[in-house]
């Protein structure tokens, strides 16, 4: 996905003047092409991200739109109070992509996890939250994020991601991309972990489950209206995201469940743990550890539609 | 913009300062001797050096003035009153309930204010990137950012010092409101903060130091920028906390006190226009 997001954002580099790439020391041979195309516009800030961020603030205020980049821990708990008052206080339009979320280097220990900061940053105000979920999100993201007014931050991988869409679809924040539909079970999958929601959904359809999926990449704003229809339709509605099941996506719509008067589905948040992961492991093995593969939720799910 | 007699600025001066003093006393506020320490920065900076047009507060040509130190932005209010960017009527509710001016400033609140300011640290690199974004857009304006010496504690204000050498973001400036207290304790014993002007020296700037009450050591020292060294360029000020009140001077109760109606006219007098 971090290429996806060096070749779009040269692209847009090359066709709107107004745009600059601040990047924390990080992305070795990433952006050797929109240094060669744009090197007037492309700065490496050094391991110092919190005054990345301070400067893109005087940037877009000078007219300018900047996207900083760099491994999502360091750009965004290292910089909650840049994000807060220099970006959203002042609602300035800076893209902030951390790239390597969630448990992307899960060997690389918590200090290089991020499993909380969507709910972090969800509670700023006038701030766009989103996980596009495979590369064709990232480009399509960027360049409604380019469109924004106000300050964005997209949470991507790193590499090898499999891509879900075989086109680029249609997006727009707070905005569910449906992927399949289905009136028994509604799967909500924030980021990179949608293939495992299609993988639980195959699961669940030979077991006679109907389980709907959607691309739901907005945290920020929440798409309601898809919210609305699935809670009213389904009989069990899932959140799945690479990321605390407290305050990110499911805390999102646990949130909006908890406001409606009449009676809903039954929302089912799955995700990482209120704890830190000390296993010495590499992704894949994570998210088996957490429970995030299609047997582990596929179960959940069963259990959750066939019990009252 | 013709440079008026220094004689006519002492007054200036004299005249901000008692307003100060009556702001803070009629909206109950505090951080009077923090104010106080830097109008002699302001004046030198709105009256001498700065190319700004009260009229098109934001001509994209403009310099950029950036109060990094947020807790002073009475000064910055009463310098942009004077100089005529909106009424001074408007400091007359300054802090009040639904005011216009609040007592530290909210983004674009009024005319010449270029950022809510009120956590220390962030005006260095948001200046930064304005200096990087006049030179994208090939400009050539200024932008001078004032920091207070206890904001020389956070670490984003070395991070900036970092960067803009790196960069010879010659068209920026630091000015330090060096004035050797901070909230709760003098500057230099809380941190090790001396030598500030060897400090900005070793990151690379064109550092200057200064009495930072004399207005024409001030407008030498600003009117060098940009600096033709191609550096940015630090000017260490060093000022007196609460200066032009005798009775506030180098008192750190002023960081906090709120002064009452006979206090004001004190130093009214001591001022010189009772």
């Amino acid at each position: 996905m971090r290429n996806a997001f060096a070749q779009q954002i040269t692209t847009l580099a090359q066709q709107d003047p107004r745009v600059v790439v601040l990047s924390g020391d990080i992305g070795n041979r990433l952006f050797d092409d929109l240094k060669a195309k744009c090197p007037e516009r492309f700065f490496n800030c050094g391991i110092a991200e919190a005054n990345m961020i301070g400067m893109a603030a005087g940037l877009a205020l000078s007219g300018l739109r900047p996207f900083c980049y760099t491994i999502t821990p360091f750009l965004t708990y290292r910089c909650l109070e840049q994000i807060r008052v220099d970006l959203c206080y002042h609602h300035v339009p800076v893209v902030l992509v951390g790239t390597g979320s969630g448990l992307s280097y899960a060997s690389l220990g918590a200090t290089h996890h991020s499993c909380e900061e969507m709910g972090m940053l969800r509670l700023l105000p006038n701030l766009t939250v989103a996980a596009p979920a495979d590369a064709w999100e990232v480009r399509a993201s960027l360049r409604a994020a380019l469109q924004s007014p106000g300050p964005v931050y997209l949470r991507i991988g790193k590499k090898g991601e499999p891509a879900v869409h075989t086109a680029e679809p249609a997006f727009a924040f707070g905005h569910a991309i449906p992927l399949r539909p289905g009136n028994d079970v509604a799967i909500l999958s924030a980021g990179t972990v949608l293939p495992v929601a299609l993988a639980t959904a195959d699961a669940l359809h030979n077991d006679g489950i109907a389980a709907a999926v959607y691309s739901f990449h907005s945290l920020k704003p929440l798409d309601t209206a898809t919210l609305a229809d699935v809670f009213q339709r389904c009989r069990v509605v899932a959140t799945l995201e690479e990321h605390s099941i407290l305050g990110g996506l499911g805390g999102a719509v646990a949130e909006w469940l908890a406001d409606q008067r009449q009676p809903q589905a039954r929302l089912i948040r799955c995700g990482t743990p209120d704890e830190f992961l000390h296993l010495t492991c590499e992704q894949e093995e994570a998210r088996e550890h957490f429970g995030l593969t299609p047997v582990a939720l596929s179960q959940r799910l069963r259990d959750g539609f066939r019990s009252p | 913009m013709s440079q008026p007699a220094s004689s006519d600025l002492g007054l200036i001066a004299r005249q901000l300062r008692l307003r100060l003093v009556q702001m803070s006393h009629a909206a109950g506020t505090p951080h009077l001797g923090s104010a106080l320490s830097c109008v002699d920065i302001l004046v030198a900076a709105y009256w001498n050096i700065l190319r700004i047009d009260p009229a098109i507060p934001d001509d994209p040509n403009r310099d950029r003035f950036i109060l990094s130190k947020g807790h002073a932005a009475s000064a910055l209010y009463a310098v942009l009153a004077e100089r005529g960017f909106f009424p001074r009527a408007w400091l007359d509710t300054f802090a009040q309930h639904g005011a216009q001016l609040a007592e530290q400033p909210a983004p674009r609140c009024a005319p010449g204010v270029e950022l809510a300011t009120g956590s220390l640290g962030h005006g260095l690199p948001v200046g930064v990137g304005m200096a990087l974004a006049a030179r994208i857009q090939k400009r050539d304006h200024r932008v001078f950012v004032c920091l207070s010496d206890g904001e020389c504690n956070e670490g984003t204000v070395w991070e900036a010092a970092l960067f803009a050498p790196a960069h010879q973001l010659n068209h920026l400036a630091v000015i330090v409101d060096y004035n050797k207290w901070q909230a709760t304790g003098r500057s230099n014993e809380v941190m090790s903060l001396p030598s500030l002007h060897a400090k900005w020296a070793a990151f690379g700037w064109n550092s200057i130091e200064l009495d930072g009450h004399d207005l024409g050591a001030l407008t030498t020292a600003l009117q060098s920028v940009p600096n033709a060294s191609g550096q940015p360029t630090a000017i260490i000020a060093n000022t007196i906390k609460g200066k032009g009140v005798p009775f506030m001077e180098d008192d750190n109760n002023w960081h906090y006190r709120i002064p009452k109606a006979e206090e004001v006219t004190k130093a009214a007098q001591a001022l010189g226009l009772a």
